[in-house]
């Protein structure tokens, strides 16, 4: 995984609550079995519409999402978050995550930086004000910069060491292998097992 | 869970003693606790990219003993014994047999006597169990934890994290007790619980929190009813729903393939027994619901949290107060078509679905069977049967529910996960609306431009005879209205027949 630090972009407003995976990437798309070119997937299908926001300039080069709250709940799919990335959104903005959402998104080097709605309501008129106006978000300082304006984000302390270490989590938890493999040992032997079939 | 730091004594919840059982490193100074996972369940939709994953990085699958996969959201429903038509769907499931091949996992493929939906099968195996954690990459693994088990959804980067090494670094959950007293009116089911709790508490209300479903209305529930509550606690935002287990869990656990046996059996309902929330537990919140006054529900927007008693109007967005709640409803309204003030009952369908890991296991089917048996759906409306798994179809036909179904004139399909999420050839048609016993009202999931009602199976079988949304008490006023042959007041006090339904 590329560390993450600090991201400069377009930011894009998308004034809705509840966007659930499903409207991120709809599943006729989950049928691939690659884990990345789902730009096109993404916001499949608000974007047929001509007015959608990432269809007008100047949103549709943005890197920085600024959504409402209970952003991204719903479906586990991951492919949601391989669709933001694709497309080429560094970070997403809302007051709320879905919580597989925001794991995911901390796995894939994507900044889910959580904002508090009133704040994200003043980047929606700054973005009203000047469309195409570019945002800050710096994960160090866990700030959002926007004009004049500097608000403050949160994101869990672990998620962020990973993401400015850009870390593999699986070789991080494979040091404690040791630990795990003593764990199995002392596991009962009622415990369900899919081997042999029964 | 929060492991209070507090000195004072007190007692755990369910919840925090699966977790505390699980621990293999206790996180320090923030770090997550990494976690032991018992049961790992596959699909073919969100695995391909972690067995990619493995394969670069030259890693075996720790515990193929400990995983096991099914064929279920791509596949077709009908002529299961041909070549699956979209070569996408295709690829992907053919990308599953060779990558289970590889890496030694037992797979169910399509037309398996236990191939079916993934959340149908492992209990009715007798793998999900009291005690245990279980994931896999689909949310709707809350499911498991109707058995006392912690089961959660997982992205695909953590399902090659569990195949590479078992465990899951994570932040301990917080603990929410959902307590329901009372006693259920007859046509009053498990998914009008779960619809109504998560009605109150919105689609984020759980977040960050594990559910625990208590109460006289929770413990007089089946398996099955107990499995379509904590399926859809995802739905509140909470990754898992939990219901402690007691002789009802054991009961539909013994003599299944994988329950312990013997002295196993033993040792591990003794064990079992231990997991109920101490008496000076203390949940991080708590909500509270009245089962005597539970209606049938259904939604009527594009969030599952969307939803009213089918008693009531589509509700008037204008009152409510937060913006972007109103926002929501406008929209939502706009995308299913409806006007508020408009009657919940007087709205025609034009497909019902009865299927899906919500409700799509044999007591669901029998419960929809009762309904319809007898009876003629309603001309114009397309009725679709989907068993959850292979073997809950033969247990259906074994007791003629697929004869009901079909003289009705239902389609009797072969099992999956089917129009529940759009992705294999069963979905609806743009404007196409649909009562679905399914888990996901949102725009588009049953299909590009589709409208879904979530509904019972009870609620899903009434509607496929009258042709609107309906429960069977309506069945019950229109039955008493062919026996008087007289005027009817047309009241449809639904309180009053109750009694003569089912």
């Amino acid at each position: 995984m590329e560390k993450v630090s600090v991201i400069t972009g377009v930011a894009v407003p998308l004034e809705r609550s509840n966007i659930d995976t499903d409207q991120i990437i709809p599943a006729v798309f989950l049928k691939r079995v690659t884990k990345t070119g789902f730009d096109d997937a993404l916001f499949y299908g608000w974007r047929q519409d001509p007015e959608f926001v990432l269809n007008k300039e100047p949103f549709k080069a943005g890197s920085v999402l600024v959504a409402g709250p209970d952003f991204g709940t719903g479906s586990s799919r991951e492919h949601a978050v391989w669709a933001l990335r694709d497309y080429g959104f560094k970070a997403v903005l809302s007051a709320r995550f879905g919580d597989i959402f925001r794991g995911n998104s901390g796995k894939q080097g994507l900044l889910a930086a959580q904002v508090a709605e009133a704040d994200i309501e003043k980047i929606w008129a700054l973005i009203d004000a000047q469309p195409g106006l570019e945002v800050t978000v710096d994960l160090p300082a866990k700030t959002v910069t926007a004009g004049a304006l500097t608000v403050p984000f949160e994101i869990d302390d672990y998620t962020r060491w990973r993401l400015l270490e850009g870390l593999d989590d699986i070789g991080l938890t494979l040091r404690d292998e040791a630990r795990i493999t003593e764990f199995e040992g002392r596991r009962e032997s009622w415990r369900p097992k899919t081997l042999p079939v029964k | 869970m929060t492991i209070s730091d507090s000195p004072v004594h007190r007692g755990k919840t369910l919840a925090e003693k699966v977790w505390e059982d699980h621990l293999v490193v206790k996180g320090e100074d923030g770090t997550p606790d990494l976690i032991y996972i018992d049961l790992h369940l596959v699909h073919e939709v969100t695995s391909p990219q972690a067995f990619d994953g493995l394969r670069v990085a030259g890693r075996p699958v720790r515990r193929p003993d400990l995983t096991i996969a099914t064929e279920d959201h791509n596949t077709p429903t009908a002529a299961i014994d041909k070549p699956i038509a979209d070569l996408t769907s295709r690829t992907q499931i053919d990308t599953l047999r060779r990558n289970a091949k590889e890496f030694g996992i037992r797979l169910h493929s399509l037309g398996d006597v236990e191939q079916g939906i993934v959340h149908v099968v492992g209990p009715q195996l007798g793998l999900t169990m009291p005690g245990i954690t279980v994931v896999c990459g689909d949310s709707h693994t809350s499911t498991h934890g109707a058995f006392g088990a912690m089961a959660f959804g997982i992205g695909t980067s953590e399902v090659e994290h569990v195949m590479a090494t078992q465990t899951l670094p994570l932040k301990a959950f917080k603990t929410m007790a959902i307590t329901v007293e009372g006693e259920l009116r007859p046509g009053v089911t498990a998914k009008d619980i779960i619809l109504a709790v998560i009605a109150k508490i919105s689609t984020g209300g759980g977040q960050g929190y594990v559910l625990e479903y208590r109460g006289s209305a929770i413990r007089s529930l089946s398996m099955e009813g107990r499995m379509t509550i904590c399926n859809m606690s995802i739905e509140a935002g909470a990754r898992a729903g939990m219901v402690a287990p007691d002789e009802i869990t054991f009961e539909y656990l013994k003599g299944r393939p994988h329950a312990p046996e013997g002295e196993d059996w033993d040792a591990a309902v003794e064990y079992w027994k231990t997991l109920r929330t101490d008496d000076d537990a203390v949940f991080d919140a708590e909500v509270f619901l009245d089962a005597n006054e539970l209606e049938p529900f259904v939604t009527w927007g594009t969030n599952p949290g969307q939803g009213v008693s089918l008693s009531q109007p589509v509700p008037d967005p204008s009152v409510i107060i937060d913006p972007n709640e109103r926002a929501a409803a406008e929209r939502a309204l706009e995308y299913m078509a409806l006007e508020a003030g408009t009657p919940m009952k007087d709205i025609a369908v034009d497909t019902v679905f009865i299927g899906s890991c919500t409700n799509s296991r044999i007591e669901d089917l029998r419960a929809a069977a009762d309904i319809v048996r007898g009876r003629t759906k309603a001309e114009n409306v397309r009725v679709m049967v989907v068993p959850g798994s292979a073997r809950v179809r033969i247990e259906a036909e074994a007791e003629g529910l697929d004869k009901v179904f079909k003289d009705f004139g239902a389609d009797w399909r072969f099992a999956g996960c089917s129009m529940c999420l759009g992705m294999n050839p069963d979905q609806l048609e743009p404007g196409e609306r649909c009562a679905s016993t399914s888990n996901r009202n949102f725009e588009g999931r049953q299909g590009k431009g589709g409208r879904t009602h979530l509904v019972s199976p009870l609620v899903a079988a009434a509607t496929a005879v009258r042709g609107t949304l309906s429960s069977p008490w309506d069945l019950a006023i229109d039955d008493a209205r062919l026996v008087d042959a007289g005027p009817s007041t047309g009241s449809g006090n639904a309180a009053s027949v109750n009694g003569s339904v089912l």
